[in-house]
């Protein structure tokens, strides 16, 4: 029976994983612009030549 | 002939089409444009939007101060070695070839590192390399394909704004811990009374517990503290019976599970503050690349040119002040289409003032050396220099900010509908707690604080508490579509209360762009109209040019004489005609006459023709939304021009309008001030800087705006001019979603007695709440969304 405790505690784990990858996302401030993005991934495929030397897209630089 | 727009621009070609590389363009700004773009292998920029782009504006000299370093200093955000990272803002963002050329922008100069825009507000944040290229010439490239970026003197003196970002944690903490919450007790639900089940379940409640403590301490805690000031400032407002209801929740949930009595209510308490954190988030809808707090800051430049002189008489140095160190004494150049910056004296050159934003007079003014300049007037026609008499914080303009009208805040002041109707709900609900208590003491002693503690639980009004800000934040929205943009919900409740409208004329009934010319006098011969064009079209008057542009087209021919006046007309020769074009003494009238409007008189070979008569041009509909609103509402124009249109104006508007002249920004504000002490609730719309006042004063002001991306001044809500016509419409929209929530109410009580019932008989089982709590409101939530959702139909979009 003492799976049960097993089991409650790996659930757990994985939501606080998520909610803290969440956390960290709002911090990275992925949640202030959420309309760009949207946009800026149909891009890609359509940049000519060179296009393969452009960084990719940080949210990092953003003031946090 | 055959329509042909821009490529570039999408603007209609006229008549000057320039043919390049197979493409129309409508000047030679956006066929450079196009040749940059397409020479750097960009021109998947013209595939993404047909015609995206803005025709270049000159700038030759504009973004000289950016070379100044203590200028620059406080715009760039991050400065290491040599790398600068700065944010612009550029109104011209408009779709998806903006961000992809903006994004590219490192093709175009390998200086740039990288870029990146954030399309709802409008900005760019470029990293850039300063070995390879400086802040003036970021500026300057942007600048020559399009995309000016708007640097005013709000972007000098406020520092980094700080993002709030605590709703979207709090949301999300609720969220989780309600999801999980919900797992938890699923097993109880159905009370199996399996072996294994019961000897877990205490590990379940104590889970349940700890996932609780983060929503009530942490997402909750904007509750309490509002109940609290509200308590303190005796206003029952609708935290109070939120806060005790979520208070009570958690401490007999916490005693229930402490001494085994049950499982707690904790999944209606997380499920509660998620859903009441959902309602804040979706009200607290924004206008991020829109200010409603601008003032005289943001309209300014950031910096002029000012003269220095050096030792020898006739040298002199320029150089880039800001405008906050301009002292007294000061010899400013302001170069065409520049701001006056301070209050001045004209020292040299030809000074053609439009005020129209300062003033709202509709016609530019002409000033001789020697003359006073004020802050806020815009130069229109070459460059000038003055001497400054003021600082830019005693300017005539800047001062009209130190009215303290501006900084109180009106939401303070506010109570809104919940607010009302919960200070009768939250005495009911503390009544009939009371009551059940007293009469269950009679009865069953242990049952009476049972059902005390399940009354304000049941009662908690989360079907109240989110009937408003869900219909409001659906209303917001959908103006928001029709480019009706409200400063916050507050404002839809204010407008639907109203029941005087004061307009302004110049720039809010009048459209600035296009005058109405008509000529009267003697006819012109072909010749004659001939060589009035031929010496219009030499003349860089803004009346010459509106001019011009309506008179039918000419042979271009060279005149033999020309010559300008300053501040009476033109002259023209070819061959044996001469015309001379002005003012009413230069062409030798002699009947003066008595209109008011802006007038231009002909004459050819010293004989008197005749005058082209400016007229204002009014916005479409305009006569429809006078009658339309005259039904309902007081309506007055206050307008800082002269009486010029008045006729007209009593002839097209309803008879009960008000119509007064010569009105300075103080005196709108003062007649406002006046109706309000009548108890009359004032809609101003205005649309320049002599509205500010007004518009403050005002219960709701509106700015009216041709372009909503450049300045306005504040306000609670900015109308996209093109959607004037649409004015009554929206205000009766926002009446409508009044009412609908006035009727939500009715059904969120009819809840609250279902659940009353359960608890005033001691029946509330952690079933019944987890049933009828969501439910509740959900259906409230769908109700006043599906409500709004048909009233609005009416909006053209």
């Amino acid at each position: 029976m003492g799976v049960i405790y097993v089991l409650l505690t790996i659930s757990i784990i994985v939501a606080i994983i998520f909610f803290i990858a969440f956390i960290l996302s709002v911090r990275n401030g992925q949640y202030d612009d959420i309309y760009t993005p949207s946009i800026r991934i149909l891009f890609e495929d359509e940049l000519v030549k060179e296009s393969k030397e452009k960084s990719p897209v940080s949210t990092k630089n953003n003031q946090s | 002939m055959i329509e042909s727009t821009c490529f570039h621009c999408g603007n209609d070609c006229g008549k000057t089409i320039i043919n390049f590389d197979q493409k129309t363009f409508c000047c030679n700004g956006c066929k450079t444009v196009y040749d940059i773009f397409s020479t750097h292998n960009l021109s998947c920029y013209y595939d993404l939007q047909s015609a995206p782009g803005a025709i270049p504006e000159e700038i030759k000299g504009k973004y000289d101060y950016l070379d100044t370093h203590t200028i620059t200093e406080k715009l760039i955000e991050f400065d290491n070695d040599n790398t600068q990272i700065v944010t612009l803002y550029i109104p011209h963002i408009h779709c998806s070839s903006c961000i992809w050329i903006l994004e590219n922008l490192h093709k175009l100069q390998p200086g740039v590192t990288f870029a990146q825009v954030n399309f709802p507000e409008k900005n760019v944040r470029i990293t850039f390399n300063t070995e390879q290229i400086s802040l003036k010439e970021v500026v300057i490239l942007l600048s020559s394909i399009g995309y000016e970026p708007y640097i005013s003197l709000d972007d000098y003196a406020s520092g980094k704004k700080r993002i709030d970002r605590s709703l979207i944690y709090k949301l999300g903490i609720a969220g989780f811990a309600f999801g999980n919450v919900m797992f938890l007790s699923f097993p109880e639900y159905f009370e199996i009374s399996e072996y294994w089940l019961e000897q877990y379940k205490y590990v379940f409640r104590w889970l349940m517990f700890a996932f609780s403590l983060p929503v009530v301490f942490y997402a909750a805690q904007d509750y309490f503290i509002s109940a609290y000031k509200g308590l303190r400032s005796k206003i029952l407002n609708i935290d109070v019976p939120i806060g005790l209801g979520i208070l009570v929740l958690f401490l007999r949930s916490t005693s229930e599970i402490l001494f085994d009595l049950g499982t707690g209510f904790f999944d209606s308490l997380t499920g509660l503050v998620f859903f009441l954190l959902l309602g804040k988030f979706f009200q607290q809808k924004t206008y991020s690349f829109l200010s409603f707090e601008r003032d005289y800051k943001s309209y300014f430049p950031v910096a002029v040119t000012r003269i220095t002189k050096a030792k020898q008489k006739y040298e002199r140095k320029e150089e880039s002040v800001q405008v906050y160190d301009i002292k007294q004494g000061d010899r400013l150049l302001i170069r065409n289409e520049e701001l006056i910056p301070v209050d001045g004296i004209l020292i040299e050159g030809n000074a053609l003032i439009d005020y129209s934003f300062v003033t709202g007079e509709s016609e530019s003014v002409t000033k001789t050396s020697g003359d006073k300049l004020f802050a806020g007037g815009k130069q229109v026609s070459g460059a000038i220099e003055i001497e400054a008499l003021k600082s830019v914080e005693q300017s005539y303009l800047t001062q009209l900010w130190s009215n303290d009208i501006f900084t109180k805040d009106k939401s303070a002041s506010f109570i809104n509908l919940t607010d009302t109707v919960s200070k009768y709900f939250t005495m009911a609900i503390l009544c009939i707690a009371v009551l059940a208590t007293i009469v269950w003491l009679s009865i069953d002693m242990s049952k009476a604080i049972n059902v005390f503690t399940a009354v304000l639980i049941i009662a908690c009004p989360c079907a109240l508490a989110l009937a408003r800000p869900f219909a409001l934040g659906n209303v917001l929205r959908i103006f928001g579509k029709s480019k009706f943009y409200l400063k916050n919900a507050d404002v839809i409740e204010v407008l639907a209360k109203t029941d005087t409208i004061i307009f302004d004329k110049t720039g809010t009934i009048t459209t600035n762009k296009k005058s109405k010319i008509a000529y009267q006098g003697l006819q012109l011969t072909r010749d004659e109209e001939s060589l009035l064009k031929n010496t219009l079209r030499a003349s860089n008057h803004p009346l010459s040019r509106s001019l011009y542009a309506i008179l039918a087209e000419q042979n271009i021919y060279t005149l033999d004489d020309y010559q300008e006046h300053i501040g009476k007309g033109i002259e023209g020769k070819s061959e044996q005609n001469t015309i001379k074009i002005g003012s009413s003494s230069f062409v030798g009238n002699q009947n003066e006459s008595e209109l008011l409007n802006t007038t231009i008189h002909i004459s050819t070979n010293d004989q008197y023709k005749g005058k082209y008569v400016f007229y204002n041009q009014y916005r479409k509909g305009i006569k429809n939304v006078f009658h339309t609103l005259a039904k309902t509402y007081n309506l007055s124009i206050l307008s800082g021009d002269n009486e010029g249109e008045k006729e007209y104006l009593k002839r097209i508007l309803p008879r009960k309008t008000t119509l007064l002249f010569n009105q300075k920004p103080n005196d709108k504000l003062t007649y406002i001030k006046s109706l309000q002490q009548d108890q009359q609730k004032v809609i101003m719309v205005g649309d320049g800087l002599n509205d500010a006042g007004a518009l403050a004063q005002s219960d709701v002001g509106i700015a009216i705006s041709e372009n909503v991306n450049v300045f306005s001044p504040a306000c609670d809500a900015i109308l996209d001019a093109t959607k004037f016509d649409q004015i009554s419409n929206y205000i009766s929209i926002s009446k409508k979603a009044i009412q609908t929530i006035k009727s939500s109410f009715i059904v969120s009580f009819l809840y609250n007695v279902i659940g009353l019932y359960f608890a005033v008989t001691g029946q509330l089982s952690p079933i019944v709440a987890a049933i009828l709590m969501p439910l509740s409101s959900i259906s409230i939530v769908i109700y006043v969304t599906l409500l709004t959702n048909i009233y609005s139909r009416k909006l053209e979009k």
